[in-house]
Formats: structure tokens, C-alpha cells, sequence
């Protein structure tokens, strides 16, 4: 561990571009995700066809589509915008499958009663399924975080610097520590980010006491007055 | 465009579709990394996710380690092991199973709790035994999930054997390194094609399966049921 501590400029330098790499793509991922969702659980004909070409792209191995971006949109080799691209891709189309479940989820009752309160729709979208959306929106985006930190260290391979490169150099070298130094920060990274995301998600949404995070599990465990549902009972309510 | 008809015309050169290093050998070489990787995992995912399901013992313990699992880089663990065990085909393979047994355990115990608490009591009330109440109705009702779990380990791993080629393995992603050596892109590009068609087609495939399965779980309601399992994205 003093190799950490002698380089730890460099360490942390390449902890914060891999900061940037990450949540770059998973905010334009959800941004874009979002409204895309929010159509496809009004339009039921064209929930499939999103649905369907979300889970094509997502089938996309990284490697290649980081190789093949550059001939594709004409960057250069070693531009770092090939990984951002290539993993908005997939948190784009992680998300929308996660975002138009959320919003399918909101019940038509609240909606109507919405309306006749005189929201617009724009309104109702923004103020009503929005929100009640938001816990299922933010369980998807934490499911996101995860795929897209372990893979921007492949982005290392092609010439672009992050975390990953403490692996490919530590493997030139037959340097173990600098690998495990590595993992160790990506794993860091995740844990902080995750942290983050679930102190937004308590600023924005106060109200969701059953929301993610393992204090709103706690107390919602605890006021239930049991151990976990049985299994039986939770996946045949689940999955719709 | 001429890196896209370079491209082409590597892929159309007759030169690259035989012998050691021709595209059919590496795509074999990359199906058998990939096979031995979910023999691999299979032996450890299936019992375990069916013991879990089954019984719903060490439910929460299976969650934590598979996300644990998922978290950590597989480049990292993949250039780790090759250094502890030097090269050769046992650390990516360790790597690659290590990657491929979180999704197929999360879809085998998913695929057994999918299955209705009361078909389940009606079973037992048939007088069957726990290991026939497995076999007969929770694996065929729950294995539509099952396939789903499979579906997304095996892309999964096909995407990471590419990387894999890093520690000197053989297999498609042999192009893209040997490319970027050689700075020969077309090459590069030629590989990454061929990976994404070798995905997209093992995709359509279990897709196919998936589906199959789906009509002969619930015959009944396989008109609707048939777009809905979600395969490719990750659950938990």
C-alpha cells in the first residue's frame, strides 16, 4: 500500500477522470432516458419496438462498439468522447426499460384525479408521474452506475486513461499492487457515487420512507413488524 | 468513407477466412472460451440458485455477494489472475466465470420464486416430494426466467472473452489487438464487427428459446406473455 501512497497524485488524478468518464453517461442516459420511457408507457405499440431496440443496443459488447464509434461519428482513436458515447448507449438502454416500468406503474386513478384537478399534462407529467416514478428511477439509475464504472475501465485498452489504466499498466509491469490499488478505487468510486445517488434521492423524494437505501428498508421492516417477505408472496406480486 | 469499405474489404478478403488465425477458428475459439466459461458457471449458478430458490435460505447473503461480485471491474480481475497464475487458459477463465455466475444465479433462484406459492402447495398436497416438486413443476414454470439468467450471462461473457484477448487468449478479440499493434484499423473494425454479429446472433437465439419456453410454461397466456421477460438488463 505504499505504492498507493508514493503515487497517489497520479491515483487520484485518474480516480477523478474516472469520476468525470462515469457520471457523464449516466446523466445523459437518463436525461434521455426519462421522456423516451415516459412516451413508451403511453404508446403500448411502441413500448415494445423501444423496448426491443434498447435491449439490441445493450447487447453491443463495449470493446467493439469503443472501437468502432471512432469510425462511425469520425473522433479520434484515443478521444475519450468514444467512451462517454458508447456508455450513454448503455445506460440509455438499461434505463428506458427501467423508466417505462415506472411510469407504467403510476396509477391511472392518480392520473385522472390529476386531470380533473386541472393539471395539464405537461404539468401531470412534470409534477405528478415524475415523482411518484422517481423511487423505481432512481433503483434503475444505482443498476446503471455499477455496469457503467466497471466499464469505462475498458475503455483503458483502447489509449483512454482512467482507473483501468492502473490495470493495463500493472499487467506490462507484473505489478499486482497497482492492479489491486485499482480495483480497490473503482470499487470506492462505485460505493461513493451509490452513496451519493441515495442522499439526492432522499433530498429530492422525502417522502419515499420505502424508498431504496438501507435505512428507508430498515424502518419500512421494522414498521411492518417482520423479516423479509416470504419469497413466494413477493415475486408473484412483482413482476406484472 | 473509406475506412468503412477498408473494413469490407478485410472482412471479404479470402486470405482472412482460413487457417490458425482465420475468422472460423476464432469464432470457434471464442464459443469454446465462452462454453467452458458457462460449464463452468452452471456448475456452481444452477445448484446453488435452485437450492436457494427452492428453499428461500440464503436469499439476502445471495444478493450481497452477487452485487458485490458485480462491482468489481472484470479487466481488473482479469489481468490480476493472469499475473497470480500465469498465462494461459485457467485465469481468464476464472475471470470469465467469476462474471457469468452472478446473472445465472440471479435467474435461476428468480426462475424457481416466479413460480405461484399455491402450485406450489398444490404439489406438495399431491403427495409429491420436494425433489419432484422441483423437477417437475417450479424448473419447467420458472425457466423461461432461467433462460433469461443464461441469455444475459453468456453475452456478458462473449463481450468480456473479446477483452480477454488482452491477456494474450485467442478468440475474435485477437483482431482488435493485433490491429491496434499493427495500427492496422480495418482490422480492428473488422473484429469488433465480427463480435458484435457473434453477440446479436447468440442473442436471437436464446431470445427464440426464451420464447419457447414461455409458450410451453403458460400455454395459456403465451400471446401476451411472450415480449415480457427482460433479459438483457441486469436484475437483481
Amino acid at each position: 500500500m505504499t505504492w498507493a501512497w508514493d503515487n497517489r497524485s497520479v491515483v487520484i488524478d485518474l480516480f477523478l477522470v474516472h469520476a468525470w468518464l462515469s457520471v457523464v453517461p449516466i446523466v445523459v442516459g437518463f436525461v434521455l432516458a426519462v421522456p423516451v420511457g415516459w412516451y413508451a408507457s403511453r404508446h403500448p405499440r411502441l413500448r415494445g419496438v423501444l423496448l426491443s431496440g434498447g435491449s439490441i443496443l445493450y447487447t453491443i459488447p463495449s470493446l467493439p462498439l469503443f472501437v468502432l464509434l471512432p469510425g462511425i461519428i469520425g473522433t479520434g482513436f484515443l478521444d475519450p468522447l468514444n467512451v462517454i458515447i458508447a456508455l450513454s448507449i448503455y445506460a440509455f438502454a438499461i434505463m428506458v426499460r427501467t423508466a417505462a416500468d415506472a411510469f407504467t406503474a403510476v396509477s391511472p386513478a392518480v392520473l385522472d384525479a390529476a386531470t380533473a384537478t386541472g393539471y395539464s399534462s405537461a404539468q401531470r407529467g412534470f409534477f405528478v408521474e415524475l415523482p411518484l416514478a422517481g423511487p423505481v428511477l432512481l433503483a434503475g439509475i444505482r443498476v446503471v452506475r455499477v455496469s457503467t464504472i466497471s466499464l469505462v475501465t475498458v475503455g483503458a485498452l483502447i489509449g483512454v486513461r482512467n482507473l483501468g489504466s492502473l490495470f493495463t499498466s500493472g499487467y506490462r509491469r507484473d505489478f499486482t499492487t497497482e492492479i489491486l490499488v485499482g480495483v480497490v478505487a473503482v470499487v470506492l468510486l462505485a460505493l461513493l457515487l451509490d452513496a451519493l445517488l441515495v442522499l439526492l434521492g432522499r433530498v429530492l423524494m422525502p417522502w419515499s420512507v420505502d424508498g431504496p437505501g438501507a435505512v428507508g428498508r430498515f424502518w419500512s421492516r421494522l414498521a411492518r413488524r417482520g423479516p423479509d417477505v416470504p419469497a413466494g408472496v413477493a415475486a408473484g406480486g412483482g413482476r406484472s | 468513407m473509406s475506412v468503412v469499405t477498408d473494413t469490407v474489404d478485410w472482412l471479404l478478403d479470402a486470405d482472412h477466412w482460413s487457417g490458425g488465425g482465420g475468422v472460423p477458428t476464432r469464432v470457434l475459439e471464442h464459443l469454446g472460451y465462452t462454453g467452458l466459461t458457462m460449464l463452468g458457471a452452471a456448475a456452481v449458478a444452477i445448484p446453488l440458485g435452485l437450492y436457494i430458490g427452492h428453499t428461500g435460505r440464503f436469499r439476502s447473503a445471495a444478493i450481497g455477494l452477487t452485487g458485490a461480485l458485480r462491482a468489481l471491474p472484470t479487466l481488473g480481475v482479469l489481468t490480476w489472475f493472469t499475473l497470480l497464475l500465469g498465462l494461459g487458459l485457467t485465469a481468464p477463465i476464472l475471470a470469465l466465470v467469476l462474471l457469468a455466475v452472478p446473472p445465472l444465479l440471479a435467474g435461476i433462484y428468480s426462475g424457481v420464486e416466479s413460480v405461484d406459492a399455491q402450485t406450489v402447495d398444490a404439489a406438495r398436497a399431491q403427495g409429491m416430494t420436494e425433489w419432484q416438486i422441483l423437477r417437475r413443476v417450479e424448473v419447467p414454470i420458472g425457466l423461461p426466467l432461467m433462460i433469461g439468467g443464461l441469455r444475459s450471462a453468456t453475452l456478458q461473457v462473449v463481450a468480456t472473452a473479446t477483452v480477454a484477448a488482452y491477456v494474450s487468449l485467442g478468440g475474435l478479440g485477437r483482431y482488435i489487438f493485433d490491429g491496434q499493434a499493427r495500427r492496422d484499423y480495418p482490422e480492428m473494425a473488422a473484429g469488433a464487427v465480427l463480435v458484435v454479429a457473434l453477440a446479436l446472433v447468440l442473442d436471437g437465439l436464446f431470445a427464440l428459446a426464451q420464447a419457447g419456453a414461455q409458450r410451453s410454461a403458460r400455454p395459456s397466456e403465451h400471446r401476451s406473455a411472450a415480449t415480457s421477460p427482460t433479459s438483457s438488463s441486469p436484475t437483481t
